[in-house]
């Protein structure tokens, strides 16, 4: 015992660490910076992700607007009805009383070119709101065509060649005239949140699909909510435990990883064919989105049920509550906070999904704002898809817009369950 | 449906015959029990609950053998044992908590006041009213304390308004001996309080709706020397007005607060009899193995 005391070797090991000791720690290094690595490439990538698509889209939130001094001559509203007017001809008219020096009928119909055809309903609903100022003059700011917005922030090049360029150089004359004479100028883009979509790109607005989404989530959450849940409880707390409910759990752990479209195509054969309820509907895509929804539901559902202490159960069963009181009055408030967090992310998912809408029609052109889940709509991520298919520059702007509006909503979602995870949960 | 004491369900009759009653003692013990025999006094005059050839099966695996036992009024039956050996399963089966375990079977008879709880038509719900529970862990609801208290009186509808309901929840409270520590504060969360006043606050919420039986399955396993000692001292109060069976692990507990005492061992009840004899003199070698430290 004495001897073995004696040795020096164990002392100096605390101040110089062996060999062996440093590899360790090397190691150790290298596992740590490789991990950060990963998170900084990551963070790199969603960086590059978010740049990109705020660059290409914040301009669309501004517009190019023309002013023009619009004559509502008394003798061009002779006919019977107003909506017969000539209000195409009221805008080149003005066009024309701006540049009087073009003469040539080819000049003409590239300066009227620059106008958005939007503008003669502009003045129509003008004319339909006020009848008194036909006989006068005004000065109405109308959309410019999308070529002169696009000029206007810089998506077309000056230097191109004429032959390569949506706009002539006459045309760019024209539009540095109108800039300097304060008649071209950018405004804050209102319409994109109010209407619906266009095969026009300054007149496509997001709102259509903002709300069709909407009302799909509406139909999907009142669905798959109250379903999922009283699923969840079913097979959690009163299931017997046999092959049937084995064989249940199976499928429906396997649903959740069933690829969507395959929803859209089970829902284009009920919900469309054999149902026979109205394509491209919100209420067909809220059905599919919910069958698409539940097995995340009940699957996040089950998992906080079984979270719930067994302490708490029997603490209930031993002063007489029935099954049900236990469940209802204790096992669920106690479940709810990871249930309604595994809601908001599968309605988050079912906000951001595509595919299955395709299946049932959703996919169509439609421009009206839907009213009603029985409205033909469109929603947000099929909105994305349809803009970003589309040839014009113009909607490469629209198409990064809506997936930043798209994007908000997810974030939003997002936040609403970690807020409700944290606002519910119950320290023990 | 309602059991109460004095009564005996029309629908059922009683399984025991007061002519088992009359019976001598010897003559009993021998007749029911064909496991390892208990020796001691197993059954009282009078008693609460009759158990009868209980036995109580995991699937196949048989984890009580033939206990008979009664538990007598206004005493405190401590049953004390090593570990796995049936006592809290059997603790359970007093009030059928077990039937929430799908793969036990209970077998012969555990009556209430001569009503046999395992009969098909006995609900489980006012029989949890009148034999209560006490677990190993505190486990108060994640309510206030007032709620915590008035929730078995609430579902079982035992009071017409709330002046009722408060005098019941402070009653409750005083028999605890928790009313002065929280007459203050019946709002907060009873989730906020000390492991021992949470346990105090669980014996509460038992005797809320007056329960003839009170089980306390290791009421003070998680609780320091003082907070058990306040406890015990609790039960030796309850006992007046309810009858307790009491599991622990700690003998010095059993012998300090029970009046009678049994000992479990490997699924066969073994020896019953007042608690000081059971601790002084020991009819059966296992039991004085058990209770001298030899094993256990």
């Amino acid at each position: 015992m004495h001897t073995t005391m004696e040795t020096p070797a164990t002392t100096t090991n605390l101040l110089h660490p062996s060999k062996r000791l440093r590899q360790r720690y090397r190691a150790e290094r290298w596992f740590k910076r490789l991990g950060l690595l990963a998170i900084v490439l990551s963070l790199a990538f969603i960086a590059f992700l978010f740049f990109s698509i705020f660059s290409d889209g914040y301009t669309a939130f501004k517009q190019s607007y023309i002013a023009l001094d619009v004559n509502f001559a008394a003798e061009e509203f002779t006919q019977a009805k107003l909506a017969h007017a000539n209000f195409p001809g009221l805008v080149k008219k003005a066009m024309h009383s701006m540049f009087p020096e073009v003469d040539s009928r080819r000049g003409k119909k590239e300066l009227e070119s620059l106008v958005s055809p939007s503008a003669a309903y502009k003045l129509q609903d003008m004319v339909e709101e006020d009848p008194k100022i036909i006989g006068t003059t005004q000065k109405v700011w109308v959309l410019a065509g999308d070529d002169v917005d696009m000029l206007l922030k810089g998506k077309i090049d000056r230097k191109e060649k004429q032959s390569n360029r949506r706009l002539k150089d006459n045309q760019l004359a024209w539009i540095d005239r109108l800039i300097s004479d304060k008649k071209l100028e950018q405004k804050f883009n209102w319409n994109f949140f109010t209407a619906g979509d266009s095969r026009e790109p300054e007149l496509a607005g997001i709102w259509g699909a903002v709300k069709g989404s909407f009302l799909t989530l509406l139909i999907t959450l009142t669905l798959s909510f109250p379903i999922g849940v009283a699923s969840a409880v079913y097979l959690e707390e009163f299931a017997p435990e046999n092959k049937w409910t084995d064989l249940i759990e199976i499928n429906i752990n396997n649903l959740a990883a069933v690829p969507s479209i395959i929803f859209g195509l089970l829902g284009l054969a009920i919900f469309i064919n054999f149902w026979g309820l109205p394509r491209s509907t919100p209420i067909v895509g809220g059905l599919v989105l919910s069958l698409m929804t539940l097995p995340t539901i009940i699957i996040a559902g089950r998992a906080s049920l079984k979270s719930v202490p067994p302490s708490i159960r029997e603490a209930a069963l031993g002063v007489g509550a029935s099954k049900m009181q236990t469940v209802i009055h204790h096992v669920l408030p106690l479940a709810m906070p990871g249930m309604l967090t595994g809601t908001i992310i599968g309605m988050a998912q079912a906000l951001g999904e595509t595919a299955p809408l395709l299946m049932i029609g959703m996919v169509a052109f439609i421009v009206d704002i839907p009213g009603s889940i029985t409205d033909p709509a469109a929603v947000l991520p099929v909105q994305i898809y349809l803009w970003a298919d589309s040839p014009e520059r113009a909607f490469t702007e629209k198409t990064s817009a809506a997936i930043m509006i798209l994007l908000t909503f997810l974030v939003f979602m997002n936040s609403l369950a970690v807020y409700l995870r944290k606002k519910f949960e119950t320290k023990w | 449906m309602e059991l109460t004491s004095n009564q005996t369900h029309p629908a059922f009759p009683t399984l025991l015959s007061g002519a088992v009653h009359q019976e001598s003692e010897q003559t009993r013990s021998q007749a029911y029990t064909t496991g390892r025999k208990t020796v001691g006094t197993p059954f009282v005059d009078k008693p609460r609950m009759t158990c009868r050839d209980v036995e109580v099966y995991y699937g196949e695996k048989c984890a009580i053998n033939k206990i008979s036992i009664d538990v007598g009024c206004n005493e405190v039956l401590a049953m004390i044992g090593p570990s796995g050996c049936g006592k809290s399963t059997f603790l359970r089966c007093l009030n059928r908590m077990n039937d929430t375990v799908p793969s036990c079977r209970v077998v012969g008879s555990i009556c209430l006041d001569e009503t046999d709880i395992y009969h098909p038509s006995v609900d489980v719900v006012p029989l949890r009213a009148q034999v209560g529970m006490v677990f190993q862990k505190p486990n108060p609801f994640p309510k206030s304390i007032y709620d915590n208290v008035a929730y078995g009186p609430r579902i079982h509808g035992l009071t017409k308004n709330k002046v009722e309901l408060d005098e019941i929840v402070e009653t409750s409270l005083i028999k605890a001996g928790l009313w002065e520590e929280v007459k203050d504060r019946l709002l907060e969360p009873g989730t906020g309080l000390s492991g021992g006043q949470q346990q105090r606050l669980c014996i509460a919420r038992a005797i809320a709706v007056s329960p003839e039986v009170i089980l306390m399955d290791e009421p003070c396993s998680a609780l320091d020397p003082i907070a058990t000692a306040r406890v015990e001292e609790l039960i030796a109060e309850l006992r007046t007005q309810f009858s307790i069976v009491i599991v622990t692990h700690a003998m010095q507990q059993a012998a300090r607060v029970s009046q009678r005492t049994a000992y479990f061992h490997l699924g066969d009840l073994i020896e019953v009899g007042a608690t000081d004899k059971i601790f002084t003199n020991p009819k059966h070698r296992l039991t004085e193995d058990y209770i001298t430290g030899r094993f256990g």
